[in-house]
């Protein structure tokens, strides 16, 4: 394993006004004007539905929840925080500081949640269960022993697969509740963290590209291979621990179309081809409406010709470059 | 039928124009570089911007090339490029622009968009060029 790119030295101020990749201010502008905090949300509000869920409903969603918290305690303190050494320019570190600092943003919301809705006997009994369940603690061991080996490449492969796919086995429980209109104010919560999840696939996924620049082209095959496998991998220990969760609330079929969505979109983020067909990623769109409000309108080419998009109020101000 | 994009250093809109079976215009990287003048109906693909500091959802160089009249008054319909996962941002340039010209959004699709978004979008570019000859 060569590694012919210069990394950053510890000793050099950063100078904002000198950038070398506009992605690094870029994403910089977006993490930062996405900042939040869990105090804003009203979860206090969700109280009523959660007591109207049924018992195996709130253990799944307390289940759910730990899991999540110990995935954005690894990418914080350990994933994040393991990518700065090998940044290569002095904005990029920055940016992983960021990331580092939102991870542990996002492990601290679920804790909001479990203190607003449960019990400390609830709490503790679904953090004893996330501790002792093997598909979850495998999936946080095979990403760890890469943030912890010494490939480059690899911790950057590890990290979008976690920040792009491991997250979402457990996001699409809250999107499912938010379709059922339950618990809508933790699902808002979660959407932020999805949000920020994505830009940090994508960065990190971008920079997995740059990293590889210049590579030869075994070097290039190799890492391909090896991402696809170790996603494979992980998706079948990720099957498992789906059916651990959602079996007895009959969900695994539905949130597995989710989780084959996703891989596709990590991969994507690293620049490869999806490797789930369509037909098994039809996500129920009731899931992709509580993603996404409007992505299950109909743009098709000839479905709405003649009648052009209105635009609501979300049109965003800052587009006021136009001439006419 | 012509494409014309914008596609950012992560590539992904490249990528997928691509894996069109249509002449292709890519508008350049850098804002201050001159934009293209077209002659000819074309369809737009633009990726959505997060809104940070200074900046809107619709890329710089879409918005100066979109300034230009004459190319504005060829524009046929835009294709958005996204990521479900950004909720009501989703596209959000596409049906921006597509609202300010008056003309559709005729396809949307995600990242490097999936095999069958390029044959739909080669299809419905076929079409296009039918109705239009």
């Amino acid at each position: 394993m060569t590694e012919t790119k210069q990394t950053v030295s510890p000793i050099d101020p950063i100078n904002w006004n000198r950038i070398q990749d506009d992605v690094d201010a870029e994403v910089w502008d977006r993490l930062t004007a996405n900042f939040w905090l869990p105090e804003k949300v009203p979860l206090s509000n969700d109280v009523q539905s959660w007591s109207s869920l049924t018992e195996p409903e709130k253990l799944l969603t307390m289940r759910v929840f730990t899991g999540l918290t110990l995935l954005d305690t690894i990418q914080g303190t350990v994933g994040a925080v393991s990518l700065i050494p090998d940044a290569l320019t002095p904005h990029e570190e920055a940016v992983y500081t960021n990331i580092a600092f939102m991870e542990s943003v996002h492990a601290k919301s679920y804790s909001s949640i479990f203190s607003t809705l449960a019990s400390t006997k609830e709490i503790d009994e679904a953090f004893r269960w996330s501790a002792e369940n093997q598909n979850l603690q495998k999936k946080a061991q095979v990403i760890v022993e890469h943030y912890e080996g010494d490939n480059p490449h690899k911790r950057k492969i590890a990290s979008v697969i976690l920040e792009s796919f491991l997250f979402y086995s457990g996001f699409y429980l809250p999107m499912h509740w938010s379709s059922r209109a339950r618990l809508t104010n933790t699902a808002d919560l979660i959407r932020l963290i999805i949000r920020d999840e994505s830009v940090h696939g994508y960065y990190i996924g971008y920079k997995y590209q740059r990293g590889l620049d210049g590579a030869d082209q075994a070097l290039k095959d190799e890492l391909k291979d090896f991402t696809y496998s170790m996603l494979f991998d992980l998706y079948e220990n990720e099957v498992q621990y789906t059916h651990d969760l959602y079996d007895e609330v009959g969900l695994a079929e539905d949130a597995k179309k989710f989780l084959h969505y996703n891989a596709n979109k990590a991969l994507m983020n690293m620049g490869y081809e999806p490797m789930f067909p369509k037909d098994v990623t039809d996500v129920n769109p009731a899931i992709l409406a509580a993603l996404s409000p409007n992505a299950d309108e109909n743009h098709d080419f000839f479905s709405g010709s003649g009648s052009s998009y209105v635009i609501g109020k979300a049109e965003a101000t800052e587009d006021d470059d136009w001439d006419f | 039928m012509l494409v014309v994009y914008y596609s950012s250093p992560s590539e992904f809109t490249h990528r997928f124009v691509q894996k069109l079976q249509h002449p292709s215009l890519r508008l350049p990287l850098v804002t201050k570089d001159p934009t293209p003048l077209v002659d000819e109906p074309f369809v737009l693909i633009t990726p959505t911007f997060g809104a940070g500091i200074n900046r809107g959802s619709v890329p710089k160089q879409v918005i100066k090339f979109l300034n230009v009249k004459d190319n504005r008054d060829r524009i046929v319909g835009v294709i958005g490029a996204g990521n479900t996962n950004f909720g009501e941002d989703y596209c959000r340039a596409a049906h921006i622009v597509a609202g300010k010209c008056g003309v559709p959004v005729l396809y949307r699709f995600e990242l490097l968009g999936m095999p069958e978004d390029a044959d739909n979008v080669n299809k419905g570019l076929d079409q296009l060029c039918l109705a239009s000859a």
